[in-house]
């Protein structure tokens, strides 16, 4: 199953290759992996995208929390829950396409930020799963450069990750 | 006044109580190596690898309730003491690793003897710091201290650029530590200990199963209450040795692999399995799915929540201190107006009795030709009464050291249990010397183990360490031996080694008494004469049985009740 994963850690040098050489040394799928500092800049908040077993799932979040600089965690899949993420495609823009490009681009609500003779790039936030429908939907023959950020989450209401 | 980093950083281990620092000079740790020189509270022993540095460092610690402490130097000392870091990882040692780095402006230009020691030792250690800033030393070394020996012990690094060791700063030694992101836990919860009592007292067929968190927890005295409160067969692992004293009755010996056939067969057959301090590992439970055929609910204490269902499913975890949440279920069990069926324990009893007929203990056949290794072991427990510091390294020989000599008390064993690292035995038993001066230490080993760390008998020299080496020469790998005649149709492989040292001169060269002995009529007066030299290292180069084997054996892959008893089944 996939999980979605948020956690709080220390804004240091080396946390992040913790975590990302836990997941290699363990074995542990890693389909996204999105990290920044928050409002207090001693912190960094991670989104993972994870997939696995029950029991391989429950490793994660323990060995996850076992490390030290590792402050907080939560498996936001467990709950209600936000998921967005960021995408800039580049297209092949010319002739009939251009209109057609552009009205995908508004039935997914993603916007044109540039414009050249021959391509757009497209910016398109969303559920993972949106962002895959519109690559699907322009088509691999179109699509001259993808970018992603990996999904950021986000608890709804009252779930809150904060130390 | 300002001080140098180097001079912090001792000022820092003083501040510890560290006694003694298993090290070894370089370049990048040539300012701390100045600020030793200069002050005498703080010993360092001069080793000859910095593997053993480290091996050194963990044996103190694991003989005695202290942290061990190792420093080295950038590059080539770092990676020589990783597999003595691993080590402590995989066995839970509380460890502090101090290692010299490049300084600062070079890191990252491929200077001389530079490596990325945290990124190296990143997966085998329990946490590690690179100090940037002299000011950050004094803290980061409480840090270290308070890491390695709370909650689940393990080594900490603490990697110092040489600048930064000469830089200057005011010390002060912070009087307590806190880490946000850090919070080992204590006390169980009390909810599930009430209910943990109410499934062992409601037991049909009860097991206590006791690992390494019994000793590194201090808690023996706590397991051995709750055993004979409860009247339940115990058994320990590899790792948990003396955690429970091997002479008591309710003792099963120990499990797994080359565990006893009661404690195997009681491990598999049981109803209600109180796991205390254990991870369930590979070579106990050996297949999962043939354990799991037969149903048991499990009880599973352990201060690591990555420890609790990670192999097998846990009906009841609770995650604290073993001493702490034994303490308590003790209290719950002394309240309660109830005790464990009669009946029923009688008939549990009279099964693992019969099973422990049936295993016929462990038993070997001894011959008046040649020396067998158990018979060695046996004598070694006589003749030091049970009460010796024993070490080993990996092979045959240790697991007859862990079959054969009866702990009673905990600390008295360490071994290389996880890692399995063969030339862990001789360094080991220095630590163990130092921090129990006047103790019997006897380290247990093979003619492959010790040509590991060889070189360390000029430490023991230079130290007047007395250790007792006995060495179980078999002539070959013989571990490896035994899987190739088992699962290789006897084609020995690389496991037979030509050109064996004169060991008996090699000890003399070294400056230590050495002695062969080849018949078994020998054993016992050879033993009694080394041991009574107190004052000397004795190497003792046993003959043994070449083609001897370690039964039982669960063989890989199979499940607990499918064990080989010996050579006749
Ligand atoms: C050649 C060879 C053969 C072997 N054969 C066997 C064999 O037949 N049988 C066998 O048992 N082993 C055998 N081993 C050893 C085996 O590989 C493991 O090292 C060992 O079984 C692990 O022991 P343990 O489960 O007690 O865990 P340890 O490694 O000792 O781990 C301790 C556990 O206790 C927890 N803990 C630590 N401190 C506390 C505390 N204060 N409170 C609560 N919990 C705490 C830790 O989180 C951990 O889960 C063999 C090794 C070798 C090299
Ligand atoms: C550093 C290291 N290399 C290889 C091994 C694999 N290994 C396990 S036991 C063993 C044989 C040990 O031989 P010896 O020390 O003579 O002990 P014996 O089994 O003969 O008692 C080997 C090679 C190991 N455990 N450690
Ligand atoms: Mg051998």
């Amino acid at each position: 199953m996939r999980h979605i994963i948020s956690l709080l850690m220390e804004n240091e040098a080396g946390a992040l290759s913790r975590v990302a050489g836990l997941f290699s040394a363990r074995g542990y799928n890693i389909e996204s992996l999105s990290v920044a500092p928050t409002e207090d800049p001693t912190l960094s908040r991670m989104t993972i995208v994870t997939s696995g077993s029950d029991a391989v799932i429950e490793q994660i979040n323990k060995q996850l929390n076992k490390l030290v600089d590792v402050a907080a965690l939560i498996d936001l899949s467990e709950g209600e829950h936000l998921e967005r993420e960021l995408m800039l495609v580049k297209v092949r823009a010319e002739g009939d396409a251009r209109e057609e490009l552009k009205r995908m681009a508004d039935t997914f609500r993603g916007r044109i930020i540039d414009t050249a003779d021959h391509t757009y790039t497209i910016e398109l936030t969303g559920s993972c799963a949106e962002l895959d429908s519109l690559l699907e939907k322009i088509g691999r023959e179109l699509i001259l450069e993808t970018v992603r950020t990996g999904a950021s989450g986000i608890g709804r209401g009252d779930r809150i990750l904060k130390l | 006044m300002e001080l140098t980093g180097a001079e912090i950083l001792i000022r820092c281990l003083q501040e510890e109580q560290v006694e003694y620092v298993f090290g070894y000079p370089g370049g990048a740790v040539l300012f701390i190596y100045d600020a030793l020189f200069q002050q005498d509270k703080v010993k360092h022993v001069l080793v000859r690898h910095e593997q053993a540095a480290v091996h050194a460092a963990d044996g103190y610690a694991r003989s005695s309730d202290r942290v061990g402490v190792a420093l080295v130097t950038s590059g080539p000392g770092v990676t020589n003491a990783v597999t003595g870091i691993a080590t402590a990882y995989m066995d839970s040692t509380p460890m502090v690793v101090i290692s010299g780095q490049v300084p600062t402006g070079a890191i990252g230009e491929d200077a001389f003897q530079e490596v990325d020691a945290v990124g190296i030792t990143r997966p085998c250690v329990k946490h590690n710091f690179l100090v940037k800033d002299v000011k950050d030393i004094a803290p980061t070394i409480k840090k270290a201290f308070y890491l390695a020996r709370s909650g689940r012990p393990g080594p900490v690094l603490v990697d110092i650029p040489k600048d930064v060791s000469n830089h200057k700063t005011t010390f002060e030694y912070p009087a307590s530590v806190a880490i946000r992101s850090y919070h080992p836990v204590g006390k169980g919860d009390s909810g599930q200990i009430r209910h943990a009592a109410q499934m062992l007292l409601e037991a049909k067929r009860p097991m206590i199963y006791a690992g390494g968190g019994v000793v590194l927890s201090d808690a023996s005295a706590q397991l051995a209450d709750l055993v004979r409160l409860l009247d339940f067969p115990c058994t320990n692992t590899l790792m948990g040795l003396g955690g429970f004293p091997a002479s008591d009755r309710h003792f099963v010996g120990m499990l797994g692999m080359h565990g006893t056939y009661e404690a195997n067969m009681a491990m598999q057959h049981c109803d209600v399995l109180l796991a205390v301090g254990a991870r369930f590992d590979d070579r106990v439970i050996g297949n999962v799915e043939h354990f799991a055929e037969v149903p048991r609910r499990i009880i599973h204490i352990d201060i690591d929540p990555s420890s609790i269902a990670k192999r097998v499913k846990v009906d009841l975890p609770i995650v604290g201190d073993v001493k702490l949440v034994l303490d308590e279920l003790l209290d719950v069990l002394r309240g309660s107006r109830q005790i464990p069926s009669v009946s029923d324990m009688s008939a549990w009893w009279k099964q693992v009795d019969e099973w422990r007929a049936a295993g016929g203990r462990m038993c070997y056949r001894n011959s008046s030709e040649i020396i067998k290794p158990q018979f060695v072991i046996e004598k070694l427990h006589e003749i030091t009464g049970g009460e010796a510091f024993i070490t080993t390294d990996v092979g045959q020989h240790q697991m007859w050291a862990a079959q054969y000599y009866k702990f009673d008390q905990p600390r008295h064993w360490v071994t290389s249990g996880g890692l399995g690292t063969m030339g862990f035995g001789l360094p080991a038993a220095m630590g163990v010397q130092m921090v129990n001066p006047g103790a019997t230490v006897a380290c247990v080993t093979g003619e492959g183990s010790i040509q590991m760390n060889i070189q360390e008998l000029s430490t023991c020299k230079q130290f007047h360490l007395p250790i007792k080496i006995i060495a179980l020469n078999n002539g070959y790998l013989g571990m490896v031996r035994q899987w190739q005649e088992f699962f290789h149709g006897n084609r020995y492989s690389e496991t037979y080694m030509d050109a064996l040292p004169d060991f008996v001169k090699l000890a003399e060269a070294y400056g230590h008494v050495g002695m062969r002995i080849e018949k078994p009529a020998d054993v016992e007066a050879a033993l009694k004469e080394a041991f009574a030299r107190k004052d000397d290292l004795v190497f003792m180069d046993f003959r043994t049985d070449p083609t001897e084997n370690v039964y039982p054996m669960v063989p890989g892959g199979k499940g607990l009740s499918q064990i080989i008893l010996s050579e006749e089944l």
